[in-house]
């Protein structure tokens, strides 16, 4: 008797396998981005699984409206043409075994220890808002500095020079 | 029912996927998609022990916190590289990152 969290479990985490599989052998970059919008909306189930509904809001939000959007915006703004041909360089078999041999590393060590876990608890949001902004205020406010110079330097990387012309 | 072996494997998979991702494409913005994926993996596997470790209240939401500033340092982070391969795409006509070579552009 297979429960109903495990079912929603296995049909998050097939979408979030199967983007990462899309992400990785797609042929067009387009296709690419887009299958990690699937990966982001599994994420997202994830997250509502472990009883954490502000953080699959989130990750709707920034990844599927903002990461997204910025990546297809700057496809947009490349010549689309020159990404068609997608190929994977020449380390590609060392890759797959790095990541084979790490892969089977980390169950490995994941199987053989064992967590004492608990039944799934969760917090409710004002729990998470009084904590994000009593204990973590401070580094609130240094991401949101994070976020502004980063933003400023990608301006000022991508603007051009108008005195050299 | 979910244990946390679930969380962990799931997240491992989406790790290793995001690493040969790396390794193996050639396209600077394919290389930015899988660190995605790699960020991704790591808040899986956050949430997995924030959920189910039997945490305090206060201690479950320093989790949660956690993982909203990894999104918005992955953000940023995004923010930034895609800026850096309009720059290289304007200056050397190529996103390929095994034929850039030079440091100057």
């Amino acid at each position: 008797m297979i429960s109903v969290s495990l079912l929603f479990f296995g049909i998050a985490s097939l979408l979030v396998i199967g983007g990462g599989i899309g992400v990785v052998v797609a042929r067009n970059i387009i296709h690419a981005a887009l299958f990690l919008l699937v990966t982001m909306i599994g994420t997202a189930g994830v997250f509502l699984l472990a009883l954490a509904e502000f953080l699959a809001l989130v990750q709707i939000l920034i990844y599927g409206g903002a990461v997204l959007i910025v990546i297809l915006f700057a496809l947009m703004l490349t010549r689309i043409e020159d990404f068609r041909q997608l190929g994977d360089n020449n380390q590609k078999p060392i890759a797959a075994l790095i990541s084979i041999f790490l892969f089977i590393l980390i169950t490995t060590s994941i199987l053989m220890t064992d967590v004492s876990t608990s039944l799934i608890s969760s917090v409710s949001l004002i729990d998470v808002g009084l904590t994000l902004f009593t204990d973590w205020a401070i580094p609130f406010e240094v991401a949101s500095l994070v976020l502004l110079i980063a933003l400023i330097g990608a301006i000022v990387l991508v603007r051009e020079e108008e005195d050299k012309k | 029912m979910i244990t946390l072996m679930h969380f962990q494997v799931l997240s491992a998979i989406l790790l290793c996927l995001g690493i040969y991702g790396v390794l193996a494409k050639r396209s600077a913005v394919l290389v930015l998609i899988s660190i995605e994926l790699m960020l991704n993996a790591v808040n899986i596997n956050l949430i997995g022990y924030v959920a189910l470790r039997g945490l305090g209240k206060s201690y479950q939401a320093y989790g949660q916190v956690l993982i909203i500033f990894v999104i918005t340092i992955a953000a940023a982070e995004l923010a930034l590289a895609i800026a850096i391969i309009l720059r290289l795409y304007r200056n050397t006509n190529n996103v390929n990152v095994d034929e850039i070579k030079s440091l100057k552009g």
